[in-house]
This record gives structure tokens, sequence and C-alpha cells, in this order.
């Protein structure tokens, strides 16, 4: 609906500043297909020129062949995609969705035909692509590979929005659940100083901050045990996107 | 731009696949099947120079028509996959994803395909008059208005193919073209059946027809320009006839026949316009 493949039932979308239906707001856009077929009668190089040219976009020869090379098919790039695997043509789809500049990439299931190291070179693209500010869209039921490369995540539920916002704010915030003994009036001062700390017996949750670095913690636990604390235990308590997914979807309530 | 990129893109994938060596093949076989029997004819009968010219316009006639029969299913058939048979595979996806106007995408298709559609028509005409001429001395009067019109014919029935391939799957819209190609034909048949035995109701059938769908209508003008026009009268030819060209075509209906292609070709991009892929 966004790329003007499908009609809407209602409403209307802009795309890049530009009314959906007018064939100029694709211009900045990239799309990776989820079923995704190229014209079998031409070569990869081929498919990536027609696409420089339907996009009007003026990317020199070489800079297409570079494109080839960044999903891995350089040294296919003189044969037939009829001849390809569904996995190169998904790789093809890649260079197609990258070729042509563009602003915003909409990658559909973009590592469903590929292998687990294919997986970690696509993860690394999108990476380099948010790098170059490069907005990408990407849709996927792969939870881990989601968590691991958005910003922004938006869940759907038969079509409608059933959550949606930046990581933290779907995970909400991050916190540390530690078994403590012998805590002392100066230790619970050290964690109030960290966060927010909540107390059941010896059991204690300290909230983290969003922007936490991967020094807090060691340091609050190094500083509790030269306050003569004994710790028992020390959990990272953040709940997985994938946890919070099936949360959402089986209608539980936001923890 | 996007017309023209479009264009060329379906160039090369009829060029590159295999309907293209079919089309070749049975075009060649055609070609040397119509070369064999003229050169066994022309000895074999003992006709007056003026029968002999009837004959070699009236069998040149019968080849061209399964030249034109040839180009048609071959377009036809061409037609279909490449509209619908993209939209089923996904093919259509990434392209309709870039900034281009869906029925420049599809006059692109259109265009690229009338121009492998005359370009077979003209290579494989030029090929059967040079055949013609060889074996049985007979050389068409029109030649290039005759090939023109035929190119029309290929270009009135992709039309109606691509129509067809917004709707329904590749097959079938090539399926149903041809079969409305034939039945046109057959109109045109019965039609000038009614000429002959003076039954107007009759006659009308093939007027009607040609008015529908305009590609028998085309034919019967190429076949016109094929032949010698003092041959009619040699034959005693009144009214329309499967074997003869009768008439050359009116003005008139040469204007109905654009109209005609631009009315199904408009009708064929609001169907693709609105299609969801």
């Amino acid at each position: 609906m966004l790329l003007g493949l499908v009609r809407p039932d209602a409403g209307e979308v802009m795309l890049l500043g530009r009314p959906g239906p007018d064939p100029r707001a694709r211009e900045e856009v990239g799309y990776l297909p989820e079923l995704f077929r190229y014209q079998p009668w031409l070569s990869a190089a081929e498919v990536l020129a027609l696409h420089v040219r339907l996009a009007r976009a003026d990317v020199p020869e070489r800079e297409q062949r570079d494109c080839l090379a960044l999903v891995g098919l350089a040294a296919r790039a003189g044969d037939r995609v009829g001849g390809f695997s569904k996995g190169m043509q998904q790789r093809l789809g890649l260079a197609v969705a990258l070729v042509a500049r563009p602003e915003l990439v909409v990658l559909d299931e973009p590592t469903s035909a590929l292998d687990p190291v294919g997986r970690v070179d696509v993860r690394d693209l999108v990476l380099d692509l948010k790098a170059r500010g490069v907005a990408v869209l990407l849709n996927s039921h792969l939870i881990g590979e989601v968590e691991r490369v958005c910003d922004r995540v938006v869940i759907l539920d038969e079509g409608r929005v059933a959550a949606s916002g930046t990581l933290a704010e779907l995970l909400g915030q991050r916190e540390l659940r530690l078994r403590l003994g012998a805590v002392t009036a100066a230790a619970e001062a050290r964690m109030a100083a960290t966060g927010a700390v909540a107390r059941s017996g010896d059991a204690f949750t300290v909230a983290l901050p969003a922007d936490e670095d991967g020094v807090t913690v060691p340091r609050l636990v190094a500083d509790l045990v030269a306050l003569g604390v004994q710790v028992h235990a020390v959990e990272p308590g953040r709940i997985t996107l994938e946890e919070r997914l099936l949360g959402i979807l089986r209608h539980e309530e936001a923890p | 731009m996007t017309v023209l990129t479009v264009a060329g893109l379906t160039l090369r994938e009829a060029s590159r696949r295999k309907v293209l060596r079919a089309l070749v093949v049975l075009t060649l076989a055609l070609l040397g099947l119509s070369a064999w029997g003229f050169s066994r004819l022309s000895p074999q009968l003992d006709l007056t120079s003026g029968e002999s010219r009837l004959v070699a316009a009236q069998v040149l006639n019968l080849v061209m028509f399964g030249l034109s029969l040839i180009a048609a299913l071959g377009t036809a058939f061409l037609a279909g996959p490449t509209l619908s048979g993209e939209v089923e595979s996904g093919m259509a996806l990434a392209v309709l994803a870039r900034p281009v106007r869906r029925a420049a995408v599809l006059a692109g298709k259109w265009l690229g395909l009338v121009a492998f559609g005359s370009a077979f028509v003209a290579l494989a005409g030029v090929a059967e008059f040079v055949v013609v001429q060889l074996t049985l001395g007979y050389w068409p009067p029109d030649p290039v208005t005759g090939l023109l019109l035929l190119a029309a014919q290929t270009a009135v029935l992709l039309t109606l193919t691509l129509l067809l391939a917004t709707v329904v799957s590749p097959m079938a819209s090539g399926i149903v073209a041809v079969g409305l190609f034939g039945a046109t034909w057959i109109a045109g048949v019965v039609g000038s059946v009614g000429d002959v035995i003076g039954n107007e109701g009759v006659a009308r059938v093939g007027t009607v027809s040609r008015v529908l769908l305009p590609t028998d209508g085309l034919w019967q003008g190429a076949m016109y320009s094929f032949q010698d026009s003092s041959l009619l009268r040699l034959a005693g030819v009144q009214g329309t006839s499967p074997f003869f060209g009768t008439a050359p075509l009116s003005v008139a209906y040469l204007a109905w026949v654009v109209v005609w292609v631009l009315l199904i070709g408009g009708l064929a991009a609001l169907s693709y316009q609105r299609r969801d892929v």
C-alpha cells in the first residue's frame, strides 16, 4: 500500500513528503518484496541497470558493480538470474533495493531464503544503512533480527497496530534484580544513586538508566561488595522483545 | 522514458525466451513447405499465365494467413505471460515499486510487443514474397501496405490480449485472444458466404465481427494488397471472400482500428492501474 502496489480501502498515504499515488514519491525508495523474483532472462548486472533506469537515477556502472559486491554477487554479475538459487535471488533483490541510492529502504522478510551467514550479512547491511542515515523499514517475523537492528518497533496484530515505540519504550525500563544480605544504609543509598529501588525481603530491584553503558552494573556490584554487602545473585531484568510480543498478541497486560 | 525502457526490456524478453525459437522453427517450416509446394505446383498444372497468377496470388494469401496466424499466436502467448505472468510470479512487484506509472509500463510492453510482432511479420513476409517470386514468378502489387496491415492485425490482437491479461491468468488470456481471433475469421467466412448467397443477414455477421474485433478486416485489406486487382475480375469474385481481399480498406475503417486500439488499450491501462499486485 505504501508503494502503491495494493489499493487501500480507506485513508491516505504520504511517502517522503509526497502523496502515495504520485509515482515521484517512490523515487528515493528501494524495495525488496517478500515474493522476490527478477527477470530470469536477464543477467544480475542487467537487472540492476534496468532498475537504475526505472528509478531515473544516475548511478555509474562501477557503483552498480559495487552494489552487487556488497551483497556477495560480484562473481555472478554476468550470469542469468534464471540460474540463481533463492538465496542468490534474495541477495540480488537487496542489491536492487539499494542500487538507486534510496533514502528509504523497505525490506519485507529480507532473510527468508538466506543461510545463517547471509542473515548476519543482511543485519550488517541494515546497520550500515542506518549509520549512513538511510531509513529502513524492516518487516520481519524473526524477532531477534528486529531486536538487534531496529530503533523503533511497530507490532501489528490482525492489521492493527498493537504496540509501537522505541525498543526501550516497548520493553519498559531495564532493571537489575539483586539478592543481597547484610545490607547497610550506605549500601541502600548507593543503590538509590543508580536508580529507584524496590525491596522485598532480601530481593532488591534497581531501575537502570535507559542509556546504560555497560559499566553501571559492575560498578554497583563492586561498590556493594566494598560496603560489606553479601551479593548472592545479580540478574539483569529485561524482557526480550519476543516475550513482549507474545504478551501483546495474547492480550496480556504489559509489565 | 519508462515506456522506452520497458519496451526495450520486453523486446529483450521476447528475443531471449524460447517462444522466439518456436516462432523461428514454425516460420522456417512454413516457408520451406510453401517453397517445396510451389515448386511442385507450377510444372504440374498446365495453366494460362492469368490462371497461374491467380493461383499464385491465392496460395500466397493462404501462406500469409498462416504467417499472420503464427504472428498472432506468438504475440498473444508472449503478451499474456509478460503482464499477468509477472504479476503472478511477483516479478512486477519490484518494477512497479519504482517511480513509474503503470500505464507507462503497459504502454512500454505494448510498444515492445508491437515492434517484435511487426519485425516478425516484415521478415517472414518478405521471405515468403521471395519464395513465391522464385517459385511462381509472382510479386504482390503492394507488399508494404499489406505487411503494414498484417502488423496492425498483430497489434490489434496484442492489445486485446493485454486487456485480457490484466484480468485473467496468462494462459487464459492467450487462449481467449486466439479464440476470438479465430472466431472473427470464421465470422468473416460466414459473412462472405452470406455475400455469395445474397443473404444480407448472414453477410452482416462478417461486417459486425469486423467492427468488434478488427483482425479479420485488416486481414481482408492485407490480402487485397497482396493480389493483382485484375485477378479479381478473372476469378469473378463478388462481395468478400476468405481467400481474396475484394476491396481496399476505407479510411473510416482504418480510423476505427486506431480508435479501437486506443479504446482497448485505455481500458487495459485502467484495469491494470486498479489491480492489486
